[in-house]
């Protein structure tokens, strides 16, 4: 099944990114769902929509071809999570209002740029939804770049980005910069988001950030199960998508997701048999 | 010569906006002291603790950890804090205990440092004195209050602190282990020579630990030995604090 994946050089770059996304999402996944932050992925990936329409509004109507959609994208993302920062220090007790706020302001910059570059066509399409067929060798290799950068900086801040997620009040006594970190944090989440959207979609991608983290929760026992099971649950799903997605010619996005959701029930059910088990075993 | 106290408050005055919350504080705490900080709610008390940590900045006068300013105090690793939220933490959070005291040498381990053998030998060591081994490998939101108490103080000691400050550590936690957990802080406070600060609501237990008692109410109202705190009768108490006092005390 695997086969056209290696042979054709255009599905060699999906399969390739597939399994660079499938890594980084569940890992920066991981900390977004135990830090609940979840509904912030999703107003981010709304957010980088608007860059991305800003790119094709820039290659329709103009001669500018180095800002690419996904350039635009990452662009927007990144400005995009600053200000949900900035916004949630200045509601301090409302903090959830910043995510209704760049949500509905970046699906509004969305339409407005949608629009000047005359309407819905394939490419943005293919932005929304994912695409099995649309990954280049340049998008390729710039989602390797941002893939390096991430898995980089997490290995090396591995240890405060948890105790931050943990206590964010325990991090600052103990002297840990827990804004710097914090900010890092919320960049690297902004390349993520900006990353996946080539292959599950600027609406789903928050899904492969945080199904994966939510099935991997039910059976892990540590943190560092809980990261390892999320990227094992990643990597299957998208793997499953992108073939699927491909033979029966549907967006990937939305197999993706499909396969996320069974490996989560799948996962509930273990937990549930498994707690079933143990309590049988118990009362003999 | 006289050592340098370990906390030290001078003609401290704090407000929140307009409203003043700790008045003309003045007080010392001395190595191996054992100090219970009593009060109502609304007091100052964790007011007092943010200054000491350096998390807030006097409206006027000094304070001061080790004859540092508390605000620039750099050896945060000197000093553990168990707060009284440590309690509202995400119990879904899927850590292990040993994860959890882990993250107490985050910090003292420095960035792009990572943790070795020698390191984990410490964790294990802290997990140890709380009487907490057996549970190492368990998720922590599974454990009881007392439980989860312990393994923040083993995430308290894990940097090797001199000064232990506790914001109601015993909030939520049963009162059998509420006896238990005040034996372990007198531990602690004997053999490793730990200074203690505690904020608490106990008042019968803390008599029988403390060497320090202070009694907050925006003034420092009381600051003495234990017996003397006892030896007050309830109408001079609530003359203190401006209200009727009820205070229990257990004989033993």
């Amino acid at each position: 099944m695997l086969h056209d994946f290696i042979a054709f050089d255009f599905l060699r770059n999906t399969f390739y990114t597939g399994l660079l996304i499938g890594l980084i999402a569940p890992l920066l996944g991981t900390f977004i769902v135990v830090r609940r932050l979840s509904l912030l992925a999703d107003a981010l990936s709304h957010v980088t929509l608007a860059g991305i329409a800003f790119g094709l509004f820039l290659e329709k109507k103009t001669a500018i071809t180095f800002i690419t959609p996904m350039y635009g994208g990452m662009f927007f993302s990144v400005v995009g999570s600053i200000f949900i920062e900035k916004l949630r220090g200045l509601y301090k007790a409302y903090q959830e209002i910043a995510i209704p706020i760049i949500l509905s302001g970046g699906v509004g910059l969305s339409l407005i740029f949608i629009s000047l570059a005359n309407g819905f066509n394939t490419d943005l399409f293919n932005y929304l939804f994912g695409s099995v067929s649309a990954v280049s060798y340049h998008d390729f290799i710039s989602i390797l770049v941002i893939a390096i950068i991430v898995v980089v900086l997490i290995f090396f801040f591995y240890k405060e980005l948890v105790v931050l997620s943990f206590d964010e009040e325990h991090a600052t006594i103990s002297g840990i910069h827990a804004k710097r970190i914090h900010l890092l944090f919320i960049i690297l989440t902004a390349l993520v988001i900006a990353a996946s959207m080539r292959i599950v979609g600027v609406l789903l991608v928050s899904a492969l950030m945080t199904l994966p983290v939510a099935a991997s929760m039910r059976i892990a026992k540590s943190f560092k199960q809980t990261i390892f099971l999320s990227i094992v649950f990643g990597e299957l799903a998208v793997m499953i998508g992108l073939v699927t997605g491909y033979y029966f010619s549907i967006p990937p996005g939305g197999t993706i997701v499909m396969a996320s959701i069974f490996m989560l029930l799948g996962a509930i059910s273990y937990r549930y048999v498994h707690k079933k088990v143990q309590k049988w075993g118990n009362e003999e | 010569m006289q050592k340098t106290p370990v906390i030290s408050l001078k003609n401290v005055n704090y407000a929140y906006e307009e409203k003043t919350v700790l008045e003309n504080i003045n007080f010392e705490l001395q190595e191996g002291s054992f100090m219970g900080l009593l009060g109502p709610n609304g007091g100052g008390k964790t007011t007092l603790i943010k200054l000491v940590l350096g998390l807030l900045k006097p409206t006027s006068g000094t304070v001061e950890l080790y004859g540092k300013p508390a605000s620039r105090f750099k050896n945060k690793h000197l000093i553990g804090f168990v707060s009284q939220k440590s309690n509202a933490f995400n119990k879904g959070f899927p850590a292990t205990v040993y994860e959890v005291v882990s993250m107490g040498l985050t910090a003292k381990i420095g960035y792009m440092h990572f943790f070795t053998k020698k390191h984990k030998k410490i964790i294990l060591d802290a997990i140890d004195q709380v009487g907490m081994a057996a549970y190492k490998n368990r998720n922590i939101g599974e454990l009881s209050g007392g439980q989860q108490q312990r393994v923040f103080i083993a995430r308290a000691l894990v940097s090797k602190p001199k000064l232990l400050i506790l914001d109601e550590p015993t909030v939520g936690v049963d009162s059998e282990n509420v006896q238990r957990f005040y034996e372990l802080l007198h531990r602690l406070n004997v053999e490793k020579g730990i200074t203690m600060l505690l904020i608490t609501h106990d008042t019968g237990i803390i008599t029988q630990y403390a060497t320090d008692i202070a009694c907050l109410n925006k003034h420092i109202h009381f600051h003495g030995k234990p017996d003397d705190y006892i030896a007050m009768n309830e109408a001079d108490l609530s003359n203190l604090y401006g209200h009727p006092i009820n205070k229990v005390v257990h004989d033993h």
